[in-house]
């Protein structure tokens, strides 16, 4: 049982990072469109011409 | 005379940089935003400019010493994107924050919810799991659950509190108390050595009931963002004249005293008094009164009139100082607190369910006490009690329903105002129609367009797109090909000419067109002549029905609702239509207090009735009714006090909007019905004793499961036919209705 004392903190590290992002994302205004970020990932006007 | 366009307004200055939000039309692909992304930036002096796809808005940063706001909209009008100074409300931005803050809870509890559970599991799962190492998963689960319960509760604790301070009893109230009580029992039986913690059922309840919510007012903030973007489309323009020039300025920005130039074929666009010039106006969308009014010097006109024949400088006075809006607006003070009085179904459950529930967790209590088990057992038994029927399924019940059943009607094109609107839609039994901009379309048609040659109709259509004049206008909406001849000239008084293939064309008065003059039979109808190359032809113009009236007026008789029409308009005026639609009771030359009167004396039958309306002298009406609906064509005044708002030229959302609601009505009661068995089930097992944390988990989830599944039937049934909604109105929704 002593594999618990590393593995029930990594867990909760693993899951408090993720809830992180998703409220860093959130802050960020990642999903204010929705709509429009499925659309833009088709545009090409970020490569080099 | 020069004019030019003022909309400072809706421009916001920070940090040196000018910012402006605008609603754009016929953003339809990826395409779109680039190009519309790329030419805005293109031009001198702009920072960055964004297009959100999915409530179609552009937002521009730029520095405003080298570019003035107007010729923002003129270049994106040149690439072919209308665009509209939008200036965003406070409900929507509030609403922004709100659904930001419940996400964010909705994250936390999510979260919570999978570590617990992982823990759980493994205490479930591991019969020959010491105390040591159980008691060890007890307290990291509090770890996790007390945190995170504190602040994704919040929602709830807030709403609960502020039901209590004023003594009333919403669905917030038991589910505060099952959290609370939940976690609290599970803190003790764990500082005891407990089997039992339910710190999972009751994070997990807070989950879903935050989904739940979540999707409520995410499918609000929606259609108010539709609602935004449509009321920037009409916004309404004024000339505005100080003595030496006239600038174009929103509606919005005027204030008392401004004195405004109104032309043939504008909208007056605040109420005020006439200074000079005399016009003939139609005040339909005011009063319901289709013959025409001569105002002159010292007239009292209302925000809302079309301004016919004569341009009239006015003075803008403080809203309400009419006769008539000084009735609409006393009626409106007491017929809104009517309406306020209204029990959600949801609370009208809670009130009910509340005491149920409380008074069989005390029975229970006492059950166990009398029945010789030890205090901590009762206790934990009665608390078991208040967890398994803390009403997850009951608050998911209505809401579930609710979001389901508002985006089917917005593909139907209704758009929600209010939001208990739908309960009360399904109630209704009868429905009162105005007549005027209801029944019939907003703007008048040429009502003989069938009996001219269509190729005849066509140039006169084309040569009336140079006027400016109302009856013109109606003309122009039969053009197909939307170009006007070269070289138009408009006499002032007499109509509009054009060279035509090489022969005169002249639309306008008869005599203007060599016709002589012509009695028309029908009082309400105005006559426009046509003449080209010899060819002549009399267009008579008229409020015509709505092209589907017919067939949704006999569609909703179908339904079993009774049909009335109380109109402004002259009782001759309402007669033909009535009949034309079978209506019997049609009631005609209204006061907006005799049509509350109307209102109320159907009332005291106890019938619950859904007023339909689009004038300001309705809105009284609309707030008195237990039900409301308005087309989006009304005046703002009026739209502000509709449960809903209908797009397009077509009658059919009225009668898809009462198709929803009573299906809706009737998932509810299902999904109520369904929770009360899950009670009644559950109910007996924990006043047995066994609701064990694993069974509490799983009724909880199974049962809000499957409300939300039976809440989504809603979408079955039927697919809404098309709107009829304009091109225009349908780009600026966030999602094409399809």
């Amino acid at each position: 049982m002593n594999v618990l004392i590393y593995l029930v903190p990594m867990a909760l590290v693993l899951g408090l990072t993720g809830l992180a992002a998703f409220l860093w994302s959130l802050r960020n205004g990642q999903y204010e469109d929705m709509d429009g970020a499925a659309l833009r990932v088709l545009s090409d006007d970020d490569l080099a011409q | 005379m020069a004019e030019t366009l003022d909309l400072a307004l809706f421009v916001q200055r920070r940090d040196g940089t000018a910012h402006m939000d605008l609603a754009v039309e016929n953003v339809t692909c990826a395409a779109c935003i680039r190009k519309i992304e790329s030419s805005v930036k293109r031009l001198p002096g702009v920072v960055d400019a964004r297009l959100n796809f999915t409530n179609r808005r552009l937002a521009i940063d730029w520095h405003e010493s080298d570019l003035a706001p107007a010729d923002l909209i003129a270049a994106l009008e040149d690439i072919g994107y209308p665009a509209h100074p939008f200036q965003p409300e406070r409900a929507e931005t509030q609403e922004a924050q709100h659904m930001r803050w419940l996400v964010k809870c909705l994250a936390v509890a999510g979260f919570a919810a999978m570590n617990i559970m992982l823990l759980s599991v493994s205490v479930w799962s591991g019969s020959d799991m010491g105390q040591e190492t159980r008691d060890f998963f007890h307290w990291l689960s509090a770890l996790i659950a007390l945190p995170a319960a504190a602040y994704a509760g919040q929602p709830f604790f807030q709403s609960a509190w502020g039901a209590i301070r004023t003594r009333q009893l919403n669905m917030d109230v038991p589910i505060s108390l099952g959290v609370i009580l939940a976690l609290g029992m599970s803190v003790v039986e764990t500082a005891t050595h407990q089997h039992h913690a339910y710190f999972d059922s009751a994070i997990m309840l807070l989950f879903f009931l935050l989904c739940g919510r979540a999707l409520d007012h995410a499918m609000r903030r929606k259609t108010r963002a539709v609602a935004g973007n449509l009321a920037a489309l009409k916004a309404e323009f004024a000339h505005r004249f100080d003595g030496s020039e006239v600038v174009r300025v929103p509606a919005a920005a005027l204030h008392t005293d401004d004195r405004l130039l109104v032309r043939p074929g504008d909208r007056v666009p605040a109420d005020g008094v006439v200074l000079s010039g005399t016009s003939e106006i139609d005040e339909s969308l005011v009063t319901g009164e289709t013959a025409l009014r001569a105002v002159g010097a010292g007239a009292l006109i209302h925000a809302g009139a079309v301004n016919v024949s004569g341009t009239l400088t006015m003075r803008v006075t403080a809203a309400g100082t009419g006769t008539l809006l000084d009735e609409v607006e006393r009626l409106l003070d007491k017929a809104v607190t009517a309406r306020s009085r209204y029990i959600r179904m949801a609370d009208r459950a809670a009130r009910l369910y509340a005491p149920v529930v409380h008074a069989t967790a005390a029975f229970t209590l006492l059950g166990w006490l009398l029945a010789g088990a030890t205090a901590h057992d009762s206790i934990v038994t009665a608390i078991a009690v208040l967890i398994i029927t803390c009403p997850c399924a009951l608050a998911l019940a209505i809401p579930s329903v609710q979001v389901v059943a508002s985006g089917a009607l917005f593909r139907a094109g209704v758009i929600l105002n209010a939001g208990d609107a739908i309960e009360r839609l399904s109630e209704i039994g009868t429905v009162v129609f105005d007549k005027t901009g209801t029944l019939t379309l907003p703007e008048p048609r040429v009502a003989n367009a069938a009996e001219i040659a269509p190729d005849l109709l066509e140039r006169a259509a084309r040569l009336a797109l140079s006027s400016r004049h109302p009856l013109a206008a109606a003309v122009a909406r039969e053009a197909r090909e939307r170009v006007p001849f070269e070289g138009a000239t408009e006499e002032p008084g007499q109509g509009v000419r054009a060279l035509i293939d090489g022969a005169e064309g002249r639309l306008g008065r008869a005599s203007f067109c060599g016709i002589g003059p012509r009695e028309l039979t029908e009082p309400d109808a105005s006559a426009i002549a046509f003449s080209h190359a010899g060819q002549t032809s009399l267009l008579v113009v008229r409020q015509t029905l709505r092209p589907d009236a017919t067939e949704t007026v006999s569609a909703l008789r179908a339904c079993g609702l009774d049909l009335i029409i109380l109109s402004g308009d002259r009782a001759e005026a309402v007669a033909p239509i009535a009949a034309k639609l079978g209506i019997t009771d049609a009631r005609g030359g209204l006061k907006p207090a005799e049509k509350i009167a109307a209102i109320e004396a159907l009332r005291t039958e106890r019938r619950c009735m859904l007023m339909v309306g689009d004038g300001i002298n309705d809105a009284p009406a609309l707030a008195a009714a237990h039900a409301s609906l308005s087309p989006i064509s009304a005046a703002d005044r009026t739209q502000a006090h509709a449960d809903a708002v209908f797009l397009g030229e077509r009658l059919s959302p009225v009668l898809e909007t009462v198709r929803i609601a009573r299906r809706a009505r009737r998932l509810m009661q299902q999904n109520l019905w369904l929770a009360v068995i899950y009670n009644a089930i559950a109910v007996p097992v924990a006043i047995a004793g066994y609701a064990t944390p694993l069974i509490a988990a799983t009724a909880m989830s199974g049962s809000s499961i499957l409300v939300t599944l039976n809440a989504l039937r809603v979408r079955a049934g039927k697919r809404a036919v098309g709107t009829g909604a304009s091109p225009a109105e349908i780009t600026l929704l966030p999602v094409n209705p399809s």
